[in-house]
């Protein structure tokens, strides 16, 4: 049966909202029954049970977080929690933003020439795979060590997550094009760099498109990874670190930035989003869910 | 063109308009459609693109519901007919699933319908053996070529041995030595099983071939403008392809397609992939 | 959904003999053990002819000695810390997995589902591990395998729920019109479609997943965990300046991360023999 394909951008909204504040509820409910006890300037409330993740430590009063966004970062400054975390995001999303780049083209590059050298992807590939089997954060501080404690190791590092997944979905969407229109270029004699601008990068767009929103969010981590041992003052992972010391005498403040983390994580992966519909507009493909 | 009093009338299509919405008009598909198939005939539906022949088949199919009008279908309504598992269908693609065998592939229906293994087995055995493929049982689909895909899909048509079988363009992906022979396959079975056949083509000679009424249609809107009958003696094989009288039916068919505006008809203002998106038009 | 089709359909020949296939598989991978000697030897050559820093990096010799010294015995026995990281891996897959697959089809089910989740599916992706596993370390037991495994099943999560989602519900419109035309019920629609075309979504998620469980494990045990598993002796040996041992231990890391994603390359050449894949059409 024909069915309108857009269901309206209001209903998807309204039933994220609704499930947030569903969210909202359950963490709260597990804190009124289970938690430490909530005091007011006039009213105490014991709750009866002991849930033991839902104390005051370990899972703050969402309240309590916001509010911490609002005060001062720290005692006497007069920056709010809001604002630096803000800064802080914003600065670490410029090395990601680096590191995704140059792991975009360098996973565009290798796909290239794996697509174009058979010997080469046999030589490679299991290289490629391997090099994710590597935690990151046990090579970090060997890279720092090696590159100085600079936002180029967090760049390096950044890079290293992003490039894999474009490597590998590009490797299939280099190939993906029908074997007709590949044929249709050798017809005109066209060389390989012709064939590869005009037929095969097209058609590797979506495939692209589907790395490039795990490498947004993944080179965001690596960027927040590479901070600590690098040693960088003002991004999320320098944040992190120190709240996460401060954790007894503050949890919403780690609490906090994780939120600031999960937005800028959802910030960039929408940007992708909107360069894909206008990358593939026109196309009449299904942009599926992420 | 109509007895209302046919007893071995088989599909019945009364007054049938279909209309899609499209953007923000409405287009017409089918305009008042009348047509009676009766038991064991080969009747084929042939017309320009945007006639609404895949259209009419697949209301008669009950993938798809009338505007107005009624499909009956072995004296039942389209629906309950579908809901029966009366008739079979071929599409223009095999739509075979690749990670069933060509035996499991056939079984799928007979599965659907609860029967148990042993009766499933001798089913499907028997099927394959029809369509001439007993041979590749435990084959895979990418294993087998476009013709055979679709001989299996028309096994797994036939495996609840329907009453009616609709076939919609199952040879269009076909080159035209392959769809002579699959022609000949189709003749065969159906003289074998006695099924009524609904065939839906854009190629003449193929219509005039195989069946025993052809149904020329016209386009936007869609109609039926004539019905050929073909009196070819049965059976038929290679030597009818030559015979004076099957040029003589071709040629009917081929005028009454130019009569009905088939050639030279408007560009379409609609696009094809569009509407065959929201449904479905020939 | 079938794939381009050869155009004769003759019976095919019988396989070549078991020797002829292995003796093709080999010389496949040729160029990449080719490559593997050729850095290794490099390397080796690097370290001794030029004196490099021995210190951050040694050479392949000496780590090969400190993962042989230390397998059984010594201040880190590797082999069972291995053992233990591998362990809370593969709790974590099965955690996470289990949790991807229920919320997969209820996504694939309901659009309202869908709606509600998917938003915090995607934040909690971008999460990186270093804030997650402090907290999931406090509220689980910092020595406690579970922590760890928790850590692990939320980096598994996502992957396997996208692409379990994306195979139950991109399947092609004409198998769904032919189930329709046998009045198939939507439970008959999912157990004999949509789940078999979802398998193979499922398994290449799994390969990843494999890899990320292990990452998640190695990574929460950095921040503290029972004293034998591959993160401990990785920070340790790194502030006891033996980075020979560092080496072997994150090589150890790696080598059993390749040998969890292997096995589910065996898994898929049983499940999915008929997929592209398998056939040997794409890498990996």
């Amino acid at each position: 049966m024909p069915r309108s394909p857009e269901r309206g951008w209001l209903r998807p909204i309204l039933t994220f909202a609704i499930f947030a504040a569903f969210l909202f509820v359950v963490w709260e409910g597990l804190k009124f029954v289970g938690g430490d006890p909530w005091r007011t300037e006039t009213w105490i409330w014991e709750p009866p049970l002991e849930i033991w993740f839902a104390s005051d430590l370990l899972l703050p009063h969402v309240w309590d977080i916001v509010g911490a966004l609002a005060a001062p970062v720290q005692r006497g400054s007069d920056e709010s929690l809001a604002q630096f975390l803000a800064g802080a995001a914003f600065y670490t999303w410029r090395e990601a933003a680096i590191g995704f780049l140059l792991g975009a083209t360098i996973g565009i590059g290798l796909a290239a020439l794996f697509v174009h050298s058979k010997l080469m992807e046999r030589a490679l590939v299991p290289y490629v795979i391997a090099s994710q089997t590597i935690p990151i954060i046990a090579l970090a501080p060997m890279i720092v060590f090696a590159f100085g404690p600079n936002v180029l190791s967090v760049v390096i590092i950044a890079t290293y997550l992003t490039f894999f997944p474009v490597t590998i979905a590009m490797i299939s969407g280099l190939r993906s094009p029908d074997p007709r229109a590949l044929e249709l270029m050798r017809s005109y004699a066209a060389s390989r760099w012709s064939v590869f601008w005009k037929v095969r990068m097209p058609a590797s767009l979506p495939y692209l498109f589907t790395a490039l929103k795990i490498s947004a969010t993944a080179s965001i981590v690596g960027a927040i990874v590479g901070e600590g041992p690098g040693g960088i003052p003002n991004g999320l992972g320098r944040a992190i670190i120190n709240f996460n010391s401060q954790y007894i005498s503050g949890p919403e403040k780690l609490w906090a930035t994780i939120v600031a983390c999960a937005i800028l994580g959802i910030a960039f992966f929408t940007l992708i989003r909107i360069a894909e519909l206008a990358a593939l507009r026109g196309r009449g493909l299904r942009t599926e869910a992420a | 063109m109509t007895d209302s009093s046919q007893p071995t009338s088989v599909v019945r299509v009364s007054g049938v308009d279909k209309q899609f919405t499209v953007g923000h008009g409405v287009t017409t598909a089918l305009d008042g459609i009348d047509l009676e198939i009766g038991r064991g005939e080969f009747v084929s539906l042939i017309g320009p693109s945007g006639c609404g022949k895949s259209t009419l088949l697949r209301l008669i199919g009950d993938l798809t519901a009338p505007t107005a009008g009624s499909v009956e279908v072995n004296g039942k309504t389209a629906h309950a007919a579908r809901r029966g598992r009366e008739y079979g269908m071929v599409f223009q693609a095999p739509v075979l699933f690749e990670w069933r065998s060509v035996s499991d592939n056939v079984k799928l229906p007979l599965e659907l319908l609860g029967m148990d293994r042993s009766e499933r087995d001798a089913r499907a055995r028997e099927m394959l053996a029809l369509v001439e493929l007993s041979d590749f049982a435990s084959h895979h689909p990418y294993q087998l070529s476009g013709g055979m895909q679709q001989r299996v899909a028309i096994a797994r048509a036939l495996a609840l041995q329907p009453s009616i079988l609709l076939m919609d363009e199952p040879f269009g992906a076909l080159d035209e030595m392959t769809r002579e022979r699959m022609n000949t396959e189709v003749l065969r079975i159906w003289q074998q099983t006695g099924t009524t056949i609904v065939f839906v083509t854009h190629s003449i000679p193929e219509a005039v071939f195989l069946s025993t009424r052809v149904a020329v249609m016209s386009a936007r809107p869609g109609r039926i403008t004539h019905i050929v009958d073909v009196a070819l003696p049965q059976p038929r094989n290679e030597e009818t392809r030559e015979d004076p009288r099957y040029f003589r039916h071709v040629t009917e068919v081929r005028e009454a397609l130019r009569s009905g505006g088939a050639l030279g008809a408007e560009p379409a203002l609609v696009s094809e992939e569009r509407m065959a998106a929201e449904g479905g038009i020939g | 959904m079938t794939a381009a089709a050869p155009s004769v359909g003759i019976p095919l020949p019988p396989r070549p003999g078991r020797l002829l296939r292995m003796g093709r598989t080999v010389r496949y991978y040729v160029p990449a053990i080719a490559v593997f000697i050729g850095v290794i030897v490099l390397w080796e050559l690097a370290v001794r002819g030029f004196g490099m820093q021995a210190f951050i990096l040694p050479a392949p010799s000496a780590i090969g000695a400190a993962l042989v010294e230390n397998w059984g015995a010594g201040r880190w026995p590797l082999f069972e810390a291995a053992r233990v990281t591998l362990f809370e891996a593969v709790g974590g897959l099965l955690i996470g997995t289990t949790v991807g697959l229920i919320v997969a089809f209820g996504i694939a089910r309901w659009a309202t589902a869908r709606d509600a989740v998917l938003p915090f599916a995607i934040a909690a992706n971008a999460i990186p591990i270093i804030a997650i596993a402090p907290i999931f370390n406090a509220w689980f037991g910092i020595t406690n395998p579970l922590s760890k495994m928790m850590i692990a099943a939320l980096l598994v999560f996502f992957p396997i729920m996208i692409n379990v989602t994306r195979g139950l519900t991109q399947v092609e419109p004409s198998a769904l019109e032919l189930m329709r035309s046998y009045a198939a019920s939507d439970w008959e629609v999912l157990r004999k479609l949509r789940l078999p075309n979802a398998l193979p979504y499922f398994l290449t998620a799994l390969k990843v997943a494999t890899t990320l469980s292990l990452i998640g494990a190695i990574v929460g045990e950095y921040f503290g965990g029972a004293s034998n598993v591959i993160g401990r002796v990785v920070v340790q040996s790194a502030s006891a300046l033996r980075f020979d041992v560092t080496w072997a231990a994150i090589l150890l890391g790696a080598i059993t991360g390749i040998a969890f994603y292997l096995a589910i390359v065996a898994l898929e050449r049983v499940l999915i023999p008929w997929h592209s894949t398998v056939r040997g059409e794409h890498p990996g």
